[in-house]
């Protein structure tokens, strides 16, 4: 047998990596901070999971991530470095998604795509955090209402109204899904 | 309508939106649309919002070397470090009485039967672990690094990201295309992962040298509904993993022994 819980933190932990990186991503907007807020989020998880109780591993992974990446913000803020939304397009061309060519695309398409993204982006990138948060873990990571109330630590009413709120401000930016 | 009624109704429309609404509750909602067109463009424009966001942005799956970084810093860090279970023991443990001459007719029930015979020395948690990184692989872009059909553009790709040289045959013909390959990290080690298609199914093979050790033939396994055959060849080590039937991976790994 491998060390205590190991093989079962790989096995229920371990999957939702990547979405502790998405996530960690979009909270922090920057790679390399991204990075290591996953690498902390996985060690401490490690630690933790013994209290670990069963339940949404996803959520409960989720939770540590985004406690360490305001953590990891409040801490750039008090050394007066970068703020916090620089750097969301600035590095757009880093990204996965614009590094894999899609095949089913053609280049206008594929242009319009772009252009598209640099303007959601930007929109998301203005929202207050505790909206951002909200809708990131609702739309790109596919949470309940519930589990986002998880990982946020808030009411499902509250979570119900960031979303709205969220949501209105981008409708109301000019990015809404209507056909450009 | 009055306004009253839909400023209550706006957060339900989205609950319905989100799929969060019970039967009755997006029946009461539905009838509310029917009739009230300002709900309804509120309707679709959240669709569309929603519709965008998943489409447009990008979602940012752990690069490899992340995963392997994590994996790596959890194995040291956790108690107990990670041992492979030493060869001699297990080796010792096989009785020769056991051990017949298997005929090589009907190549599937060979391995079947030798299968039974032969036990690897593995990790305890490695099928777990193998498992864990198929079905990892599954989740969307995570699957491939190199995507290609050709076993000459996947060969080279894996030269400078690993130590070693992974064999890369293609089964196009016999119904098991070689789609792509990526790095992966397992036993404490980056490892290839060669991608078959079969069917809707997929096939990981999993890679990496364990030079000096003696050939084993297939011994099969399976967790989670996942089969798996793993054997030594040619100071290699593989481990085919898939939702595939036992009998159809054991054709695979016949096919790859072979060719």
């Amino acid at each position: 047998m491998t060390g205590p819980g190991l093989t079962e933190f790989e096995r229920v932990v371990l999957p939702h990596l990547d979405a502790a990186h998405n996530l960690a991503r979009w909270l922090v907007a920057d790679a390399t901070l991204a990075e290591d807020i996953v690498q902390d989020a996985a060690l401490r998880a490690f630690s933790y999971f013994s209290s670990y109780r069963g339940g949404d591993a996803k959520a409960w992974l989720l939770r540590i991530v985004r406690n360490l990446a305001y953590t990891a913000l409040d801490a750039r803020r008090r050394a007066g470095t970068t703020s916090l939304d620089d750097g969301t397009t600035a590095d757009g061309e880093d990204h996965p998604a614009m590094q894999v060519p899609d095949a089913a695309d053609d280049p206008e398409a594929s242009l319009a795509r772009r252009e598209g993204f640099a303007r959601l982006d930007r929109a998301l990138a203005t929202l207050p955090a505790d909206l951002r948060e909200c809708l990131v873990l609702r739309e790109l990571e596919e949470l309940s209402y519930k589990e986002v109330a998880q990982v946020t630590g808030v009411p499902v009413g509250t979570v119900m109204s960031r979303l709205w709120r969220a949501r209105q401000a981008l409708m109301q930016s000019g990015t809404e899904g209507r056909a450009p | 309508m009055n306004k009253g009624e839909c400023a209550e109704m706006t957060l339900l429309i989205q609950a319905g939106v989100d799929g969060e609404l019970a039967p009755a509750e997006a029946a009461r909602v539905a009838a509310h649309l029917d009739q009230c067109p300002a709900c309804a463009d509120t309707e679709s424009q959240l669709l569309a919002l929603s519709g965008r966001l998943r489409r447009e942005l990008p979602f940012y799956a752990a690069p490899d070397a992340l995963h392997a970084a994590v994996r790596a810093r959890i194995a040291a860090a956790a108690p107990a470090p990670k041992v492979r279970s030493p060869a001699a023991p297990v080796w010792r443990r096989l009785s020769w009485r056991n051990v017949w001459p298997v005929a090589p007719f009907g190549a599937g029930a060979a391995v079947a039967a030798v299968a039974l015979l032969l036990l690897l020395p593995t990790g305890g948690g490695l099928p777990d672990a193998v498992v864990a990184s198929h079905v990892r692989a599954l989740q969307p872009g995570h699957l491939m690094d190199v995507v290609s059909t050709d076993q000459h553009t996947v060969k080279p790709w894996f030269d400078g990201r690993l130590d070693f040289a992974p064999p890369v045959k293609d089964f196009q013909r016999e119904g098991f295309p070689l789609t792509g390959g990526r790095l992966d990290y397992l036993d404490e080690r980056p490892v290839a992962a060669l991608v078959y298609g079969r069917r809707q199914h997929l096939i990981d093979l999993y890679v990496w040298p364990e030079e000096g050790r003696p050939d084993v033939a297939p011994t099969s396994d399976s967790r989670n509904g996942y089969n798996m055959l793993r054997w030594r060849q040619g100071g290699m080590m593989f481990w085919a993993v898939s939702d595939l039937g036992a009998q159809e991976l054991a054709d695979f790994v016949r096919l790859w022994r072979a060719a």
